[in-house]
């Protein structure tokens, strides 16, 4: 065994002993290695994806929500499905060991809503003051 | 050198922190894993943040058709319900690999990491193929302002998966050539962190530009 494969093999039981205390996101839960527990994991983040991709893509082709209405559910189960990939694919959790990472991605989300809502909202807004006086209000 | 000398040289273990450290402040700095995945995951968080810019231009220029053709005439659901579906079974395999990776077993590793990759592939190849048809009939980037927001949003997207693909690749050949170390395992960490964020990042895109393209 070369020096540099002890170095490493010290260096991983190092960071197993230190790990037990701090998760990175995409991490399954430190104290839990089970590979069966982490299949069912995936499984489950699966097939709630695919129920929330479905009716994303069926909601809109039938009658059962209101015209203008589409949007709103299409955005509801848009940022529903984001969240079941965070916590099942990303192993984004409340426990306190992820709390950095939650963090992190509660400032993400900020920023994220600001860009996009305030661009929204500014230029709507200007839309709306630059259309002639004379013309009919549509919006 | 033992912890006496440690303490009596680095009172506050700041330069041997990993040899005591639990990451909860005290002792010094985390692990290395954890340090390498929370720096990824900021990155990721930052490659969103521009993804939220490009959404918001493409959000305010939706409707500048500039006569041409808007999203209900172009998009192709069908095709986009394909591709959802590519890179969804794409992310969950990529999930596999890292079991695979915890469970140190090289042969689903290879086998994982292979259908991640056809799946990704899939994926690009029914986006160029939307591209070239739209191309086609006319309704290129230079077509109009919504044109432009549509190909620069979905474009970006779709040169990360393509990025994101060589970097699969990398991973399959230097966890066959070195092993799974631990330099290894920290960047197939941030690997299969790219991977699934670029499936969110996805599910933003068939939301807002192809549903809601289409039906509103």
């Amino acid at each position: 065994m070369s020096h540099a494969d002890t170095e490493h093999a010290d260096l991983g039981r190092r960071d197993a002993r230190v790990d037990a205390f701090d998760t990175v996101p995409g991490q399954e839960s430190a104290s839990d290695q089970e590979i069966t527990h982490g299949v069912r994991t995936y499984l489950i983040g699966l097939a709630l994806a695919i129920l929330l991709t479905v009716l994303s893509f069926w909601i809109p082709t039938t009658q059962l929500v209101w015209g203008p209405g589409i949007p709103v559910a299409l955005i509801v189960f848009a940022i529903a499905q984001m969240g079941v990939h965070l916590v099942f694919f990303l192993h984004i959790t409340t426990s306190p060991d992820n709390t950095n990472n939650v963090l992190a991605l509660a400032f993400g989300v900020l920023i994220v809503l600001l860009v996009i809502g305030g661009s929204v909202w500014i230029m709507a807004n200007m839309n709306y003051n630059m259309m002639p006086r004379d013309a009919p209000m549509q919006m | 050198m033992t912890a006496a000398d440690i303490s009596a040289a680095d009172p506050h273990w700041i330069g041997h922190g990993a040899h005591a450290a639990t990451g909860h402040g005290a002792g010094g700095p985390a692990s290395k894993r954890i340090i390498v995945g929370y720096g990824f995951w900021i990155f990721l968080l930052s490659d969103i943040v521009m993804f939220s810019a490009f959404f918001a231009a493409y959000a305010v220029l939706r409707d500048a058709t500039a006569g041409g053709p808007g999203g209900a005439e172009l998009f192709n659901l069908h095709n986009t319900a394909l591709q959802t579906a590519c890179l969804l079974a794409s992310s969950f395999a990529c999930g596999l690999a890292s079991l695979a990776v915890q469970a140190r077993h090289g042969g689903w590793y290879y086998v994982t990491m292979t259908i991640t990759f056809v799946l990704g592939a899939a994926f690009i190849v029914l986006e160029a193929r939307e591209f070239a048809d739209l191309v086609a009939r006319g309704a290129g980037p230079t077509r109009s302002a919504f044109l432009s927001a549509f190909f620069t949003l979905v474009g970006c997207h779709g040169l990360h998966v393509t990025c994101g693909l060589l970097w699969l690749l990398t991973m399959m050949a230097q966890a066959f050539a070195k092993g799974f170390r631990p330099d290894i395992l920290r960047r197939f960490l941030c690997f299969s962190l790219f991977w699934h964020a670029l499936d969110i990042i996805w599910v933003a895109l068939f939301t807002v530009v192809y549903l809601m393209g289409v039906h509103a």
